[in-house]
């Protein structure tokens, strides 16, 4: 098959479109019909998904599966995977049907939500995907949109508030980008991603405004990418978007957030700021670390002192992220290695820890943590899949929470071990908040009054978490199962950033010898 | 030969004939009675003069003496005027019969205002663009007022005369200088005049023609007539203001530019890069505070002839091809946009008021839709259709070497986006209580909902707008 990625790309959109326009009537009937149909849609592209995964040949470095047409302005409609992409793509077909599934419940307006969901997987998975800067640019951006209205419809009581920050944050920062695109298409003359890759952007010092830019237009183009990647991802200190995101978006919204819509930024770090700009990378990268690293011991000590759990793991989340940035910064085999499994594992276990504050939400339509304690008692199956995820988040050994950590740190270690010590001490914060929240929440007796009735986890919630459960495991006991597939195309990558640096460096040094020599 | 110069501009030859002739035909029978049938066969002769002028190609042709030219650049402004001319007074039918402002000189004063316009767009000299833009405003004028028993329609009508006619007095003014420095007013002459070295007289005759165009396209600083024009006039009318003539006053700006002083880019595209940064800014801040839906979408055009302005400044053709395709996406979105603000009614009475969209999108799912896709258009939100547009500016302008004026346009995009948002706040997450009537009349249903899918579907091709554009920028531009 030619158009697997468009056809797996497209194929929730599709289906949206169909429920738009032939699903009339709100009642309990239609709004049966969107759930299966959301349902089974998002089914059949994980499984159409699958045969991406069988045929991508990781011993190739290059792009696969390409497909390419024609499109206006010169632009380019290019998709196709590499051993970056794939996994992100599979992690969101993975998660989808997860997604939809723990929206069961919902009753405002069932149809709407159905539809943005798949009008969203469409846009994520487009982005994984697309191999020109406009196009990418397009799925990046568009993405905002149906995040916007689910926050803003079915979320909680600051709902709009949140909705608007969310939006407008990340639209700041993207739209500097789209300048560095519009920049970049002016100076090498396409967009394609695979020829931009190979292409070298200046990196001779000029002046602009009287301020020395040491990098030249890569430092400008590098900046203007990490502004948008940087608010995404969400890095220290532009990440306050991203608490009050979470606690205002429905739990479905907030899994989605989490687990695949902060890895946009990530991938982008990736695919865009280290083999396009390497030198101006190399010249930032201790900037990034020590930003990763504040950011991990900062939001960790922020996450202690929460009293809502939504806030509590989204704090935890960007501190995870922090260990991405670090990873990807460090800029070796360990370190990217190491991000992109932490962006996968933490794409399973935020997403499951969201999941597991839905279900008590759904009971308790609270998310105090105040307002728990002793559910142990009443909800053992519950308190074992918690107890799982907590450790998980932890990062506990056997957990692919470990994996990642540890492999990002000995990414990091190689390159700055400062930075490695103060990120390490953040292994040590997130076991505390993690293991008070869950100390306050699920252990002790059960005194309070409004819990004695709460009930267990239902079947179809414990489903939910089923998939999670054996990724999460399965990915801490046998992490090569990630790390071949991605292996060679990091190889590659570092290799051609290395290059890159070292010629610059050379470069640089035989100016300033000649400098002296006169 | 003039046969011949009659045949080039045959087409305003024979709309201003058929103006003269509704308006007799008006007078000697049932006045008002025939308007209705007169609206519809204006749109009937709008559309088939698109079509022919369209149809017809062939390199640029000149008439009388070379006052009056007929290239693709003109063509492709005339269909987009007529075009759109056609699509608002199609939408104002119902609105105007049903508030009893169907006046048969309605449709009359539109086709002449649209007679000046392809005059204003096909000028190859000061006279004839003058005679363009006079018949144009002052047709206008009076449409702004047509609610004669309305103080807000008249004084709509009154300051759009009086800050016009200022307009006016300011361009005559810098073409009486272009003249008297140059010794000509065919472009032609001014372009030989106004090359390497031009006078200090020239150069203040150019500054003076621009202020008068930026007045009509309704550029800041010279915006200010515009918040009020558009909130009194009746909202058909003010449909109109926002699309045929902000095209014509652009290719006309386009035209002055670049035929006459094509020599002395650097000077004028400082000129134009400044309107375009502070109409951007002025356009996305202003706009914040605004309650009244028709007041909004006039910020929303100041700003968004910034982004137009902003291809113009780059001063090379893709410039223009971004400005002639900047400015199609911009009518198309406006008109949706227009269709849906026609049917804004609360017991019968229109209303403007931005929060009685409170919990639209319940109550007319479909609709709430298309609007979403329109403002997240305007805000240029990819991946509908108005993002391309503003992608195309950035990049004749970052081509250009207007690398800050496309970093400002950028940040003043995303100021703009918090009202659009607003907007989809109000439909989407606003409370449920009794706002707005439902029901639409099929013809503005048809309107939005083929202005909001052309947003999504142009994406694929820009329905083969961009050859079309670049051949009419190649034309303007040598």
């Amino acid at each position: 098959m030619d158009n697997l990625l468009s056809l797996v790309t497209f194929m929730p959109a599709i289906a949206a479109v169909i429920l738009a326009l032939f699903l009339r009537g709100d009642d309990a009937e239609a709004q049966r019909n969107a759930k299966w149909v959301a349902m089974a849609v998002t089914i059949a592209t994980f499984l159409v998904s699958l045969f991406i995964l069988f045929q991508f040949d990781p011993n190739e470095t290059g792009f696969q599966m390409v497909e390419e047409a024609e499109w206006l302005l010169g632009l380019e409609y290019k998709m196709g995977v590499d051993g970056i992409s794939v996994l992100f793509v599979m992690l969101t077909t993975f998660l989808m049907p997860l997604v939809i599934w723990s929206a069961w419940d919902v009753t405002h307006r069932t149809k709407d939500y159905m539809i943005a969901f798949l009008i969203l997987e469409t846009l994520m998975l487009g982005v994984f995907c697309a191999l020109d800067l406009v196009l990418f640019y397009l799925f990046f951006e568009a993405g905002l949109i149906p995040m916007f209205l689910i926050i803003g419809i079915w979320g909680g009581k600051e709902r709009i508030y949140a909705s608007f920050k969310f939006f407008l944050y990340t639209f700041l920062g993207s739209v500097l980008m789209l300048v560095a695109m519009v920049a970049m298409y002016s100076q090498a003359g396409t967009t394609d991603i695979v020829e931009l890759l190979d292409y070298e952007f200046g990196s001779e010092t000029f002046n602009l405004l009287g301020i020395q830019i040491i990098g030249g237009a890569q430092t400008l183009m590098w900046i203007a990418f990490f502004a948008s990647f940087a608010v995404k991802m969400p890095m220290w200190p532009v990440h306050t978007w991203l608490p009050d995101a979470h606690v205002q978006a429905p739990t479905a919204g907030s899994v989605v957030l989490a687990a695949i819509l902060l890895k946009m930024g990530g991938y982008g770090f990736l695919r865009f700021s280290l083999p396009m700009f390497p030198v101006a990378s190399d010249l930032m990268a201790p900037l990034v670390l020590w930003l990763s690293a504040i950011a991990i011991v900062y939001t960790s000590l922020v996450a202690l002192v929460q009293e809502d759990m939504k806030k509590l793991i989204a704090y935890s989340s960007v501190a995870h992220m922090g260990f991405v940035t670090m990873g990807i910064f460090a800029a070796n085999q360990q370190g990217i290695d190491g991000a992109i499994f932490q962006m996968l594992s933490h794409g399973f276990i935020s997403g499951a820890l969201f999941l597991c504050v839905g279900v008590i939400y759904d009971r308790m339509h609270t998310r105090d943590i105040d307002a728990y304690g002793g559910l142990v008692n009443r909800m053992p199956a519950y308190a074992l899949i918690f107890m799982l995820f907590t450790m998980a988040n932890v990062g506990l050994p056997g957990t692919s929470g470990f994996v990642g950590e540890f492999l990002t740190l000995v990414g990091v270690f190689q390159v700055n071990t400062w930075v490695a010590l103060v990120a390490a001490t953040g292994v040590i914060l997130s076991a505390a908040y993690a293991l008070w929240l869950y100390r306050r929440v699920v252990m002790g007796d059960l005194i309070k009054e409004s819990l004695r009735s709460i009930t267990d986890m239902t079947r179809r919630e414990k489903l939910i978490f089923a998939p999670l459960v054996v990724m999460t495991l399965l990915l801490g006991v046998y992490p090569s199962l990630v790390t071949d597939l991605i292996g060679p195309s990091v190889a590659a990558l570092v290799e051609d950033y290395e290059l890159a640096v070292t010629q610059y460096e050379t470069a640089t040094q035989f100016a300033a010898n000649e400098g002296a020599g006169q | 030969m003039i046969g011949e110069d009659l045949s080039i501009v045959l087409p305003e030859l024979l709309l201003a004939v058929f103006a003269m002739g509704a308006l007799l035909v008006g007078v000697y029978t049932g006045k008002d009675k025939t308007a209705p049938v007169m609206l519809w066969v204006t749109v009937a002769v709008f559309a088939a003069f698109a079509f022919w002028i369209g149809a017809t190609g062939g390199d640029a042709r000149e008439a009388f003496s070379g006052t009056f030219v007929d290239d693709a650049f003109a063509r492709f402004a005339k269909v987009t005027i007529l075009l759109s001319a056609a699509a608002v007074l199609l939408m104002s039918e119902g609105y105007m019969a049903r508030r009893d402002l169907l006046r048969f000189e309605y449709p009359v004063l539109v086709v002449l205002a649209v007679v000046g316009m392809m005059v204003m767009v096909s000028a190859n000299d000061l006279m004839t663009l003058y005679m363009g833009l006079e018949l144009q405003s002052l047709s206008l004028y009076v449409v702004a007022s047509l609610r004669r028993d309305s103080v807000k329609s008249t004084e709509a009508g009154l300051k759009y005369f009086v800050l016009g006619a200022l307009s006016s007095g300011l361009l005559l003014y810098g073409a009486s200088l272009t003249y008297g420095f140059a010794g000509t007013t065919s472009f032609e002459g001014i372009i030989e005049a106004a090359s390497d070295e031009p006078s200090l007289g020239l150069l203040f005759g150019l500054v003076f023609l621009i202020t008068g165009f930026a007045f009509k396209v309704s550029a800041a600083p010279f915006h200010m007539w515009t918040p009020d024009v558009y909130e009194g006039s009746p909202t058909p009318v003010t449909a109109f203001f926002a699309t045929a003539p902000k095209v014509a006053a652009m290719a006309l700006f386009a035209r002055v530019v670049h035929d006459a002083f094509g020599g002395i880019v650097g000077d004028w595209q400082q000129i134009v890069a400044f309107l375009s940064v502070v109409s951007m800014f002025l356009g996305a801040i202003a706009a914040i505070g605004q309650t009244n839906i028709k007041r909004l979408m006039a910020y929303s055009s100041i700003a968004h002839m910034g982004f137009a302005l902003m291809g113009l400044a780059a001063g090379t053709v893709l410039g223009v091809q971004a400005m002639l395709v900047y400015m199609v996406i911009y009518v198309a979105m406006n008109i949706g946009t227009f269709a849906f603000i026609l049917s804004m009614e609360k017991d019968g009475m229109p209303v403007t008021d931005i929060a009685s969209l409170q919990s639209y999108s319940t109550k007319e799912p479909l609709k709430a839709l298309a609007m979403l896709i329109l403002m997240f258009s305007l805000a240029g939100v990819p991946p509908m259709l108005g993002f391309f547009g503003k992608l195309y500016v950035l990049r004749a302008a970052y081509d250009a070497g207007l690398g800050w004026l496309a970093v400002a346009g950028v940040i003043a995009s995303v100021i703009g986006a918090f009202y659009y948002l607003r907007i989809v706040y109000y439909m989407y997450f606003g409370e449920e209580r009794d706002g707005l009537d439902t029901g639409m009349s099929p013809v503005l249903w048809g309107f939005l909902v083929a202005s909001a899918g052309a947003m999504i579907v142009g994406v694929v091709n820009l329905f083969g707008l961009e050859p079309i554009a670049l051949a009419a920028a190649q034309t303007l531009v040598n």
